[in-house]
Parts: C-alpha cells; structure tokens; sequence
C-alpha cells in the first residue's frame, strides 16, 4: 500500500489512519501532542483555580455573579454533539465514504462555529456588563487565560478542518488524505474533552460558589 | 506489531467482517453519545437543583466529568482499539503531570 493509490470500498484498509509510515508516524506524534496539551491545560486550571474570585474589591464580579447556565449548557451541547459528527465522519472515513464524511465535517465545522460565536457573546456580555476584564483582577486573567485558550483551540480546529476540506475536496479519499482528517478528530474530541473539565470546573463549581 | 493488519486477502470476507465491526462501532458510538449527555444532564441538574448539599456537589460532578473523558477517550478517540498502548502512556502521562501541577496549585499556594 502507498500513499498514491487508488482504492475501492472493497480494498480500503480497516485502519486507513496507520496505514502508510507516514500515518503511523503522524498517529503517535499527535497523541505525544495531545498529551503535553493535557499538562498545558492542567497548568492553566492550576492557575485559575490558584486565583479563582481573587479579585481587588468588593465591587468586583466574582464567579457566582458571572456564569449563566444557560449559556453555558447551549454551549455544552454544541460542542458535545460536534464530538459525535466528527465521531460519525471518520466512520464514513473508514468506509471510504467521502461525501459522507465531508458531510460530516461541515456539520462538525458549523457546531464548532456556533459554539464559538456564543463564546465570543459571553465574553462581551462580561466585559460589558460586569467590567470583568483580562487587566481587571487576577480572577479576570486566569479566566481568560484558560477559557480563551480553549476558544483559541476551537478557532484554530475550524480553521484546520475548513482547509483540510477545501484543499481535499475534489481529491477524493486517499491513503495521503486520510490520516489527516483522522489526526483532526482526535484533536476535536480533545477540545471536547477540555470543555468537560471547563465547563465542569469553572462554570458549574463557580456557580455552586 | 501493534498494526495488525486486518485484511486477510480475500475481499469478500473482509468486507462481511468490516461491515459487522462497523455496525457494532456505530452502536458504541451512540451508547457513548447518550451516556455523556446524560452526565452531562445530571452534573447541570445537580448544581441547577439547590437541594443537593453544596459540599458534596463540586466533588460529584468532577466524578461525572472524570467518567464522560473516560467514555470520550475509549469510544470517540478509539483508545479502546489496539495499537494505543503508546497513545495511552502519552495521554496518563500528561494526565499524572496535569494532576500533581493542580494538586501543587489548589494546596501549597495559599493566597
């Protein structure tokens, strides 16, 4: 098997995404990727929870005062369900399913987009009503820090997917393209699996007070 | 090797086998898809619903968070698949580092 050949349904590899050694290679560098992301965001739920409502004044918003559940769980559900699109392209993938699987990805790509434009509405709800800013208070970095990194993972995931789709879309499925769109999933469950511990951690916990 | 390749040469067979793996892949998908909605509902529900006592609650809904990252990993990622024995030293690595920074962070930073 190499990378330029042409497949069938009926002799598409079972596991396109290791197939080649350029794929397996791409397969277990991300995953050593993945997880030095995990102690990157350790790191930064370290912090936040270090300086969590540490904030000058009384006056100043803790997180009690900030986090709304239904924002937070509109967003919980968007980007859960785009864990499973992605999940339902790459089994399209494996079953050399190509439209399906693009299919997929644009329904994966437009949950990611709507989950980010209701991240970029909260933000500016905070910044605007409750003067909670970056600069504001230790509590407003740490905030920030984490879940904008978060939301910076999303942005960047669209913008990988989006090209990976444009670049590939008249290529059709190959043992070149394949491990690409596979490598992309498993870093779109990995922002999914952040969000859990995000929206577990900072909102639900800080709502409890 | 740990890429066992699962073709065995004779395309018939394979693609009975592929098509039975992946209808049973599609029901775990789906199984998993519900489970994490679920915790998902009852770690909102537990904070949203003030009768739960407030000591107990942050604890419990890490545990709901901990077990949906656990169905995430196996499921959606395919950790449960062979050939992840490196992936999964890498991914508890990072998880045990990520672990002791927090811990380092929640107990001897006091300010």
């Amino acid at each position: 098997m190499h990378v330029e050949e042409k497949f069938t349904y009926e002799t598409w590899p079972a596991a396109p995404e290791k197939a080649t050694l350029e794929a397996k290679n791409k397969f277990l560098g991300f995953w050593l990727f993945l997880g030095g992301e995990s102690v990157l965001f350790a790191s930064l739920f370290a912090t936040y929870l270090a300086l969590k409502d540490k904030v000058p004044n009384a006056s100043m918003a803790h997180a009690k005062d900030l986090f709304e559940m239904p924002t937070v769980f509109v967003s919980t559900m968007l980007l859960l369900t785009s864990s499973l699109t992605s999940v339902y392209a790459i089994y399209q993938m494996k079953n050399f399913a190509f439209k399906k699987m693009m299919l997929w990805f644009v329904i994966t790509a437009l949950l990611g987009a709507g989950f980010l434009g209701l991240e970029i509405y909260e933000f500016n709800n905070y910044v605007h009503e409750f003067h909670h800013t970056f600069t504001s208070s230790a509590f407003g970095s740490a905030f920030y820090t984490l879940v904008g990194f978060h939301g910076g993972h999303v942005a960047f995931g669209l913008l990988w997917i989006l090209s990976l789709m444009f670049r590939n879309a008249k290529r059709g499925l190959n043992l070149y393209n394949a491990p690409k769109f596979y490598v992309f999933s498993l870093y779109w469950h990995f922002i999914d699996v952040v969000w859990v511990f995000i929206f577990t951690v900072v909102y639900l916990m800080g709502m409890v007070g | 090797m740990e890429n066992q390749q699962v073709n065995t040469g004779n395309p018939r067979v394979d693609i009975e086998y592929r098509r039975k793996k992946s209808a049973e892949e599609m029901r775990y998908h789906i199984i998993s898809f519900s489970m994490m909605i679920f915790l998902t509902f009852i770690a909102f529900a537990a904070v949203g619903f003030k009768g739960v006592t407030k000591s107990f609650t942050p604890l419990f809904i890490l545990l709901l968070a901990i077990v949906q990252v656990i169905f995430q990993l196996y499921y959606f990622m395919h950790m449960k698949h062979k050939g992840h024995e490196a992936p999964s030293m890498f991914i508890f690595s990072g998880a045990l580092v990520g672990f002791i920074i927090i811990l380092t962070f929640t107990t001897i930073i006091w300010w």
